[in-house]
């Protein structure tokens, strides 16, 4: 069987040769994987789909012995939740051990399935030390563990174990997968079902280490999948139909508020995620696309937020003034991009860092101002610290978003409300983005952004766009700010402080510059997470200054990369150098 | 080629009012004077060669052409009117560039490259786009199909798709050559668009100028290759410390003996030495 050849041939040929010089000592270097004891034992590959059998067998055995920890453990043959993602997470791994040789082997050409194995039983050992933790010190004692968690801890262990035994081969670039479209459809549209379901269960999990559970199962098993290359492939289905995608995400955000039953508590983080995502979206265009560091952007979602406030029917509103929302929603945008040009206008001739320190001086200056509009130092707008409080529920032609409606017997909440209305917002901020990215426009900011001396030189008017990016960037930002005013109920001066800015950033860099779905993952991580762990918001600062210092290290180009940007960040990455030509060449020919 | 020797303002070719003229361009910057007094002037369909040694003065008095610096004193005319101090305003007004260190997009692919040169010739804006219509179907189409075209003019048609920072030294030279033609200029301004080149690559680029001026440009080349500069140009100025040393027909200049005591020196050198033999000093200067 060629699977099992002792060892990797190439690593072995270049250790036996000899070291010429201080060149070749990189080569020598010998893979810490090949020091595992055991390694392409021809035992792995069976060791492994009994560890993964063995670890699906314990789940159905009572795990804890008291009922209150990680939902309820205690009854056999009752699978909780907890245990059901090591279902998930076994059967994974049965699907990739048979791949790798067996009835599935055609598949497995395709896919890295030893690294891949490797990956998950790693994670699902790390899942059960944590699962069998939190038993232990919740319920008093390792006495309560019950004898599942053990079996599949064991499992997991000899999972692990099979995987570090297990020699990967040379596998075919999943470009070159022909896969027939409805299949690809169906790919999609099993893993966008997937999203909705993990985001409604993730949001329902009651308890914080259940909730750092399944993350570490999703987590587990993204990496597994994307050691073995499906992701890569993923990707690329995903590009060549790009409209079934966005048709599909947009059908899961659309749906998420049905799966919950009229409950208003995950519908008020869901909202207040997409808050943060439309106005990241709006930051990404003057960051990612035209290369402007922003520190100042809250702002702009602010001025937005108070004139939805001013010209609301709050008892406190000091404009006496009361339009149409719609027609508030365009004040309010316009506002906010005549702030942006004012602010623009003498400070876009500096770059970079000047920028940066302007703009976060704006933001200050705004949240003061505000906070001084009070009547003792200039006039009564804002009622100053205190804010305007009471705004009103919007009202669309008798559609009353404070009410809760029934739709289909499904009951939708107040917030529920909101979602759907910021969910259109959204979608407008995309629509503008991906528009303008490709067009005219777009490429000379990107232009900008690679050098802007030969922008100038090749006749793309700099000042103008930096200017239009950062007014464009203001207005979307404003129109958000519009609708957060009556979601938010009240609009004082302390929601829009530096650190919301600094947030903003971190979620358009986290997730990856430049791209739509990669700043909808960093603001839905950056979001969620504190609210969903109390810890977390304790420590959020801490935990994500971390988490962008690694991020910097090991992955700069953000979780959801442009691949050009990724090419940025790796220039010795020749390989993926020549696999992106490809694809651009493909894409050249599918065009003519 | 009538030009008598040194006179500084010479029109041998009289074929009707001039693309570019400069005249007494002075660079200063605080006590030192980069450029002195300057005059050039060229005409539709000439090549004319600017040439000197390291630090002479070439690339600044290109960037007093283009825009990128307000010369101290003196003007430039391209079409009779004074050029706006704006680089984007030369661009429009009909005069492109390259740069002496390649400044290409580095991250878009050659298309994409050359598209954006387009950008000051297209009109569609912010709500065009978004909305778009049929004005902005129309002109994106023409965007490509005239940047492919003079992806092609130059010999890089199989690349458009290539990442501009993963094609090779010699075709990043022409990429930008295209991006400078896609402004549809009148007038394209080379600094050293063979430096770095071996004498196939560099052979290819004169055919290459030679086709740019056979469709109508006027074009001003910086380089040090003399016996490039030589083959190539109608008429060469050659620049030392700032001023305009000697001015004529590649054969007057390249026998005039001050040209070769500029490049050689004193003369305690060996005097059989050309000047192309001294040009081929690899030192390039580094200005910009």
């Amino acid at each position: 069987m060629s699977t099992s050849t002792p060892s990797n041939p190439p690593t072995q040929a270049t250790s036996v040769a000899p070291a010429h010089s201080d060149h070749d000592d990189e080569l020598v270097k010998v893979h810490w994987l090949d020091r595992v004891p055991g390694r392409g034992n021809p035992a792995a590959w069976p060791l492994g789909l009994a560890g993964a059998l063995v670890l699906i067998a314990g789940t159905f055995l009572s795990w804890s012995y008291t009922s209150d920890v990680l939902g309820d453990l205690s009854v056999n043959f009752w699978p909780g939740g907890v245990q059901i993602c090591m279902i998930v997470l076994g059967l994974v791994a049965l699907v990739l051990l048979l791949a790798h040789r067996g009835p599935l082997a055609g598949l497995g050409a395709w896919l890295d399935t030893a690294t891949s194995v490797r990956a998950l039983g790693l994670g699902a050992v790390a899942y059960m030390l944590g699962a069998l933790g939190t038993i232990a010190v919740k319920s008093g004692g390792i006495i309560n563990i019950n004898p599942g968690g053990w079996i599949s801890l064991v499992g997991a262990l000899m999972l692990a174990a099979s995987g570090l035994m297990l020699v990967s081969r040379q596998t075919k670039d999943p470009l070159f997968a022909k896969t027939s479209s409805w299949l690809e459809i169906c790919t999609i549209i099993v893993l966008m079902a997937l999203v909705l379901f993990g985001a409604a269960y993730a949001l329902d999990v009651g308890d914080g280490a259940s909730f750092v559970l399944f993350l570490l199962f999703v987590a587990s098993v993204a990496w597994g999948l994307s050691k073995a290359g499906v992701f890569t492939w993923i990707g690329l289905i995903s590009q060549k139909n790009r409209q079934v995608l966005m048709l599909g995400a947009f059908a899961v955000a659309f749906l998420f508020p049905f799966t919950q039953g009229g409950s208003d508590e995950n519908m008020s983080i869901a909202t207040q995620v997409l808050i943060f995502a439309a106005t990241a979206l709006g930051l990404n265009i003057v960051v990612g696309l035209a290369g402007l560091l922003d520190l100042g952007y809250i702002a702009f979602l602010g001025a937005g937020a108070y004139v939805g406030a001013t010209l609301s029917a709050s008892a406190f509103a000091t404009i006496d003034w009361k339009p149409p929302f719609l027609i508030v929603v365009l004040l309010g945008a316009c506002f906010s991009a005549l702030l942006g040009l004012i602010i623009g206008s003498p400070t876009l001739r500096v770059s970079g860092d000047y920028l940066a320190i302007v703009t976060l001086a704006f933001g200050e200056i705004f949240r003061l101002t505000m906070g001084n509009l009070d009547g003792n130092n200039g006039p009564v707008l804002t009622n100053g610290p205190n804010g305007i409080p009471a705004i009103p529920d919007l009202n669309f032609f008798g559609f009353d978003f404070g009410q809760p409606h029934v739709i289909a017997g499904i009951t939708l909440g107040r917030f529920a409300n909101y979602y759907f209305l910021l969910l259109v917002i959204a979608a407008i901020i995309i629509l503008v983005f991906t528009r303008l990215n490709n067009s005219r426009i777009g490429r000379g900011w990107v232009a900008i952004r690679e050098d802007e001396k030969a922008a100038e030189a090749m006749g793309v008017n700099v000042f103008g766009l930096k200017l239009f990016a950062f007014a464009g960037g203001a207005f979307l930002a404003g129109m958000a700010g519009t609708v957060k005013a009556h979601h938010d109920v009240s609009v004082t001066p302390d929601q829009y402080i530096f650190l919301e800015s600094a947030f903003l950033l971190a979620a358009v860099v986290l997730g990856g510059m430049g791209t739509v779905a990669g700043v909808l993952v960093g603001a839905t991580i950056l979001k969620l997470l504190p609210e969903k762990l109390r810890f977390v918001a304790d420590y959020r600062l801490l935990i994500f200054g971390l988490v962008l210092v690694l991020m910097m290290r090991f992955r700069p180009e953000g979780l959801v990369a442009s691949q050009r940007r990724k090419l940025e960040f790796h220039e010795d990455d020749e390989e993926l150098a020549q696999r992106i030509e490809e694809v651009h060449l493909e894409e050249a020919e599918a065009k003519a | 080629m009538t030009a008598t020797d040194t006179t500084p303002v010479s029109t041998p070719d009289s074929s009707g009012a001039p693309i570019l003229e400069a005249r007494g361009v002075t660079m200063r910057f605080g006590g030192l004077t980069a450029v002195k007094d300057v005059d050039m002037t060229v005409h539709p369909g000439e090549i004319v060669g600017l040439i000197g040694p390291n630090g002479a003065g070439k690339t600044t008095f290109f960037n007093c052409l283009t825009g990128l610096y307000k010369p101290t004193e003196g003007e430039v005319r391209l079409l009779g009117e004074v050029i706006p101090p704006k680089p984007r305003a030369v661009v429009m007004a009909g005069m492109a560039r390259t740069f002496q260190n390649i400044r290409l997009f580095a991250n878009m692919t050659a298309l994409e490259n050359v598209m954006v040169g387009r950008y000051c010739r297209t009109s569609s804006m912010a709500l065009t786009s978004i909305l778009r219509g049929p004005k902005f179907r129309r002109e994106e189409e023409a965007t490509r199909a005239r940047a492919q075209e003079l992806l092609e003019f130059v010999g890089l048609g199989s690349s458009a798709e290539n990442l501009a920072r993963n094609m090779p030294y010699g075709d990043q030279r022409r990429l930008e050559i295209a991006r400078a033609l896609a402004t549809d200029p009148k007038l394209i301004l080379l600094d050293e668009p063979t430096a770095g080149m071996n004498p196939q690559e560099t052979k290819q680029a004169s055919d290459l100028i030679f086709r740019i001026r056979d469709s109508g440009l006027a074009v001003v080349v910086i380089e040090h290759d003399m016996r490039f500069i030589f083959n190539l140009c109608d008429r060469v100025l050659c620049l030392v410390r700032g001023e305009v040393l000697v001015q004529g027909s590649p054969g007057e200049v390249q026998s005039d003996p001050r040209v070769i005591e500029a490049y050689i020196g004193g003369g305690d050198d060996d005097e059989d030495d050309d000047a192309a033999g001294a040009a081929a000093d690899p030192t390039k200067e580094e200005q910009q």
